[in-house]
C-alpha cells in the first residue's frame, strides 16, 4: 500500500507517548557536572573587574572565561561577531560572560551568585529609532546590519496613475518560541580526542561548524547529535551554537562530560526571540481596486549581533507585499543593531512581520475604496504567470485563488458578515462580533541561492539483511520529519513504510542536509531521498528482483544486491533546478522555487465591559503541494495557527532596559486548551514539479495569516483599525474610548 | 545542609524508601533519585503541567511539591501507563490522532487526560479542553489532543456499554 497521503503513526511516537523518549536532560551522564551561565546585568558598557567571593568553597567549581578558549572567540554565523564569551565589551544585557560548573546543580547555581563583576555603564540603544538616530554608535557607522532593496517598475510613475494614495504605519513585537522543552546541551571529549555535544537543536551541522573555530581540531574529531527535541519553532536553530560552546569549553577545562540546562527564566531572558519590525506602507490605487504602486519601509531590530539578522530580513521584505502582483514596487528594508538580546530565527521568519502589515494594509484600501475586502483581493491575488516584487514568474502551483474561494466558502463569510453587522448595531448586545479575512504566500526552502549553496546531501542505505537506512541531518522537532521522509523513501521503494528506519541526526553518521529551517525539510530534503530510493530500486531491479517484494524476497535481493560490499547506498547532491535564476546583488530574480499558500477567516467576539477576545471559529485552507501525511500536515496547521494566535492576541514581551520583564510563562501568556479556538483546516494541492510527489513546504505557512486575520475582524467587530500587535484588551479599551472623545 | 530525611513512598504501585533533603522537589525525586525520566519539567513554577503526576489520585505538578509531601502516599507517573510496544488505550488514540507532536508536554497532557477519562469525563470539546487547560502545548494547537480524548471516551463507552 503506498504511505503517501497516508496519515501514518509518527515513527517515534510510542516512545514519547510513555515518556520512554530521551531529551537532553534524561541522560544521566555520569560523572557529569552542571554548568550554568554568569551574565551582564547591564546591557552596554565594559566589564571593570571580576570579583569572586573569597568566603566561598570555590574547591569543586570549574570556572571558564573568553581567556580559556583556545580557538577564536566567536560563534560562527553568517558574521564573526558575536562572542561566545564576553571578554571587555558587554553589547546586550543578560550576554554570557562566565560558564561556572558543579558537581551538584544547586550550587552551581549558588557560585553564581558569590561572582561580582563590576562594570562602566553605558547609555544602551534600546529602540529602533534610537538606533537609526545614530548618536551612539553599536555596529559600523549608521548602526544598520544590512539594508536590501527590491525594485520593480517605475514607482512614480506607478502612484501618477492611482486615484488613491493610502498610507499607514504598522508594528509587531517580540514573540518567543516558548518551545516547552528548554534548551539545553551536553559535551564532553573522548579519549580519542574527540569533542562529543549532544543536545536539543535543530542543526547539528550548524553546531558542527560552530565548534571548530572555538575549538580547532580535525572536523572528524567533532561530533554532533541530536537528541529528541522538545519543540524548537527556530528558537533552537542558533542559539544552541552558544550553549555547545558553552559546554564544550567547560568540559575541556574540568576534563568531565558537562550539561548545560536552562530553566525557563534564563531561557526566555538570553535566548533569540521573533524580531520586531516597524513596517510603513504607501500604496497607489485605482478606484476599481487595482494595485499600481507599493511603496514599503521594512524596518527591523536585530538586538546587538547580526546572527541570522540579514537572513531574516531577506525574508521579510521577499514577502512585503503580500500575495499580490503590482507592476510598481519599491520595498526597503533595513535591519537594525540596539542593545537588546540578539533577535533571532522563530517560524516564519520575517514574514509574518511584513505579511501583518500586507494583509492589513489591504484591508485599509479596501475601507478607503469602500469595497468588499474580498473583492479587492481577488482583483490583485497572485495567479499563474504573474510577476512577483522581485520579477519572479509564477509558472507553476500557484493556490492562492483557490485558497481564497476555499476558506470564503467554507466559513459562509459574507452571511456571517451581515448577519454581525446587524448584531452589532444592537447597542444592547453584550458583545461585539467580527469576521475577518487574510491571505499570505510563504517562499519555500531557501532564500535565491541559498540552496544551491548549501549544497545539501542525503543518502538511503541497504544493509544484506534488507534494512532501509535513510541518513539525513534534518530535525524531527516535533513536525513528524522521521515519519515524512521514511513515507517517501518507502513509496519511491515501492516496499511499506515499517520498513524504512530513519538515522538519528549525528554528524559522524549522516551527511549535512542542511538545517532544518525554512519549510524545506519535505521539498529539498525530501526530493534528495527520492532520487536516492529511485536509484537503489533501480540497483535491485538490475540484480534481479521484480516487484512487489515481500519481505522475505527483499531480504533476498538486498543480500544478492549487498554481495560485494557491505552496504549499498545512494547519496544525492542539490542540484540547482535548470529554469531557477537569482541575483543577489540586484534582488531580481527567482527568489524561491516556488511559493505554498494560505487563506484563513477569523470570527471573534469581545465582550463590552472587559474587552476580552475570544476567537470563535477559525476556517483555513493551505496549498502545501502534497501533503505526505495529511495529520501531521493538519498538525502543523492547527499548531502554527495557535502560536500565530497567540502572537496576534497575548503574547507581549515586556522589556525595560534591554531585560524582559516578564520572562516567565506565568506572565508571558501563550494559549491554552481554552484560547484555542476549533479551526475547520481544508488542505489544498497543487502539486510542484520539482518537489516529491508535488510536496512543497508547510511548516512557517500557518504563522503568517492569523494575525491580520484578527486584526480585521476586530475592525470588523469595532470599527478600530489597530495596527500593532498584540491586540490586548486594554490597548482595545484605550482605542474604544480615545474614538468616543 | 538542608535535613536529610528517610520517607516512603509508593511509586507506580511499588514501594521506595527516599533517603535526602526533605524539601526536594518531587520532581527531581523522580527523575533523579527512581530514574523516571517521563515526568518533564518545562517552567519549574506550575504553569505548564509538563510534570504532572497523581499524588493520591490527584493532578499535582510535581514542580511545586517537596518530596516530604509524598511521604506513604501514592505516585503514579507515566510510565504507570503504556510502554512503547503495549501502548494502552489512551496513548493509542494520541498515536493515530496526532495527539502528541514534539512529545515533552504529552507524559503530562496524558497524566491530565488519563484522570478525565478515568473519572468518567464525557466525549465533549469544551469539558476536556477544561479539564486539559492546566496543560500547555506549543506544538499541537490542542485539536489533536481533544479528538485524541474524545476517542478514547468514545471507546470506553462503547466497551461499557457492551458489558
Ligand atoms: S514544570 Fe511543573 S508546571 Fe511546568
Ligand atoms: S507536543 Fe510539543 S509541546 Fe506539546
Amino acid at each position: 500500500m503506498p504511505s503517501v497521503s497516508e496519515s501514518f503513526r509518527r515513527k517515534e511516537g510510542p516512545e514519547k507517548l510513555t515518556g520512554v523518549a530521551k531529551y537532553i536532560d534524561d541522560y544521566p551522564l555520569p560523572g557529569c557536572i552542571h554548568g550554568v551561565t554568569l551574565r551582564s546585568s547591564i546591557a552596554r558598557g565594559v566589564i571593570k573587574n571580576i570579583h569572586f567571593d573569597p568566603a566561598f568553597d570555590w574547591g569543586p567549581v570549574t570556572v571558564v572565561s573568553a581567556k580559556d578558549i583556545p580557538g577564536q572567540n566567536y560563534v560562527y554565523l553568517i558574521e564573526v561577531d558575536q562572542p561566545l564569551l564576553a571578554e571587555h565589551q558587554i553589547r546586550h544585557a543578560e550576554e554570557p560572560i562566565l560558564v561556572i560548573g558543579h558537581p551538584d546543580r544547586a550550587k552551581a547555581y549558588e557560585a553564581l551568585g558569590h561572582v561580582h563583576v563590576e562594570y562602566d555603564e553605558w547609555d544602551p540603544v534600546l529602540t529602533m529609532e534610537e538606533s537609526l538616530d545614530a548618536k551612539r554608535l553599536l555596529y559600523a557607522a549608521d548602526n544598520v546590519f544590512k539594508r536590501i532593496e527590491i525594485v520593480k517598475g517605475d514607482l512614480d510613475a506607478g502612484f501618477a496613475l492611482a486615484d488613491f494614495i493610502v498610507e499607514e504605519e504598522y508594528r509587531v513585537p517580540h514573540q518567543e518560541q516558548a518551545y516547552i522543552e528548554n534548551n539545553g546541551m551536553a559535551a564532553w571529549e573522548e579519549d580519542d580526542g574527540t569533542l562529543t555535544i549532544m543536545g536539543s537543536m535543530q542543526c547539528p551541522f550548524y553546531v558542527h561548524k560552530a565548534m571548530s573555530p572555538l575549538f580547532p581540531r580535525e572536523p572528524d574529531k567533532i561530533r554532533v547529535i541530536q537528541t529528541t527535541t522538545g519543540g524548537g519553532f527556530g528558537g533552537k536553530e542558533e542559539y544552541p551554537n552558544m550553549i555547545a560552546g558553552h559546554a564544550a569549553l567547560l568540559a575541556l577545562e574540568a576534563k568531565r562530560p558537562v550539561k548545560i540546562i536552562y530553566d525557563r527564566h534564563e531561557d526566555m531572558l538570553a535566548t533569540t526571540k521573533r524580531h520586531p519590525a516597524r513596517v510603513r506602507h504607501r500604496t497607489g490605487v485605482r478606484r476599481d481596486g487595482t494595485l499600481v504602486a507599493q511603496d514599503i519601509d521594512v524596518l527591523m531590530d536585530g538586538g546587538a549581533y547580526v546572527t541570522l539578522s540579514p537572513v531574516v530580513l531577506s525574508r521579510g521584505i521577499l514577502h512585503a507585499t503580500g500575495p499580490y502582483e503590482c507592476p510598481n514596487v519599491r520595498v526597503v528594508g533595513r535591519v537594525v543593531a540596539t542593545s537588546t538580546p540578539p533577535n533571532g530565527a522563530f517560524r516564519g521568519f520575517g514574514a509574518p512581520q511584513t505579511l501583518f502589515a500586507a494583509e492589513l494594509q489591504m484591508e485599509k484600501i479596501a475601507a478607503r475604496l469602500q469595497m468588499d475586502p474580498v473583492a479587492i483581493r481577488r482583483k490583485n491575488l497572485l495567479r499563474e504567470g504573474a510577476l512577483t516584487a522581485t520579477g519572479q514568474m509564477l509558472r507553476e502551483s500557484v493556490g492562492a485563488s483557490t485558497v481564497l474561494e476555499q476558506v470564503l466558502a467554507r466559513s459562509r463569510f459574507a452571511d456571517k458578515k451581515k448577519k454581525y453587522a446587524r448584531w452589532n448595531q444592537s447597542k444592547r448586545r453584550p458583545s461585539w462580533r467580527g469576521i475577518g479575512l487574510a491571505a499570505v504566500f510563504h517562499g519555500d526552502g531557501f532564500t535565491g541561492g541559498g540552496e544551491v549553496f548549501l549544497r545539501s546531501q542525503a543518502r538511503v542505505a541497504l544493509s544484506p539483511d534488507g534494512r532501509i537506512r535513510v541518513d539525513a541531518a534534518a530535525t524531527e522537532i516535533g513536525q513528524g520529519t522521521t515519519s515524512i521522509l521514511a513515507q517517501i523513501v518507502a513509496d519511491a521503494l515501492e516496499v511499506p513504510y515499517d520498513w524504512v528506519e530513519v538515522e538519528t541526526p549525528d554528524t559522524s553518521k549522516v551527511p549535512d542536509s542542511g538545517p532544518t529551517v525554512a519549510s524545506r525539510t519535505c521539498m529539498i530534503v525530501g526530493a534528495l531521498l527520492h532520487r536516492a530510493a529511485k536509484k537503489l530500486k533501480l540497483a535491485l531491479l538490475n540484480a534481479g528482483a521484480h516487484w512487489p517484494l515481500g519481505r522475505e524476497a527483499f531480504e533476498r535481493a538486498a543480500a544478492r544486491a549487498c554481495a560485494s560490499r557491505g552496504e549499498l547506498d545512494f547519496v544525492e547532491e542539490f542540484e540547482k533546478p535548470g529554469d531557477i535564476e537569482w541575483d543577489d546583488v540586484s534582488y531580481r530574480g527567482d527568489a524561491y522555487g516556488v511559493f505554498s499558500y494560505a487563506a484563513m477567516v477569523v470570527e471573534l467576539e469581545i465582550d463590552k465591559l472587559t474587552y476580552e477576545i475570544t476567537v470563535k471559529n477559525v476556517v483555513t485552507a493551505q496549498d502545501v503541494g502534497k501533503a505526505i501525511n495529511p495529520l501531521l500536515v493538519e498538525g502543523q496547521i492547527i499548531g502554527g495557527t495557535s502560536q500565530a494566535l497567540g502572537y496576534a492576541l497575548l503574547e507581549n514581551a515586556i522589556f525595560d532596559r534591554g531585560v524582559m520583564q516578564n520572562a516567565q510563562l506565568t506572565n508571558y501568556i501563550i494559549p491554552t486548551t481554552l484560547d484555542t479556538p476549533p479551526m475547520d483546516v481544508t488542505i489544498v494541492e497543487k502539486p510542484y514539479s520539482k518537489g516529491p510527489f508535488g510536496a512543497k513546504g508547510v511548516g512557517e505557512l500557518p504563522m503568517d495569516v492569523p494575525a491580520p486575520a484578527v486584526a480585521a475582524a476586530v475592525y470588523d467587530a469595532t470599527g478600530l483599525f489597530l495596527t500593532e500587535l498584540p491586540i490586548l484588551p486594554e490597548k482595545l479599551c484605550q482605542a474604544l474610548h480615545a474614538q468616543e472623545n | 545542609m538542608p535535613k536529610k530525611i528517610e520517607l516512603e513512598v509508593m511509586i507506580n504501585g511499588q514501594k521506595q524508601v527516599y533517603r535526602g533533603p526533605a524539601f526536594k522537589r518531587l520532581i527531581d525525586v523522580l527523575r533523579e533519585d527512581f530514574a523516571l525520566t517521563g515526568t518533564k519539567e518545562g517552567c519549574g513554577e506550575g504553569e505548564c503541567g509538563s510534570c504532572t503526576v497523581l499524588l493520591d489520585g490527584e493532578l499535582v505538578n510535581s514542580c511545586l511539591i517537596p518530596v516530604c509531601q509524598a511521604e506513604g502516599a501514592r505516585v503514579e507517573t507515566i510510565e504507570a501507563l503504556g510502554t512503547p510496544t503495549a501502548l494502552d488505550q489512551l496513548q493509542t488514540f494520541f498515536l493515530t490522532k496526532g495527539g502528541a507532536q514534539c512529545g515533552i508536554c504529552t507524559p503530562g497532557m496524558i497524566m491530565s487526560a488519563w484522570v478525565y477519562v478515568r473519572e468518567g469525563g464525557g466525549s465533549d470539546a469544551a469539558s476536556i479542553r477544561e479539564a486539559l487547560a492546566g496543560n500547555l502545548c506549543r506544538c499541537t494547537g490542542y485539536q489533536h489532543i481533544v479528538e485524541s480524548v474524545i476517542a478514547t471516551v468514545q471507546a470506553s463507552n462503547r466497551r461499557t456499554r457492551k458489558k
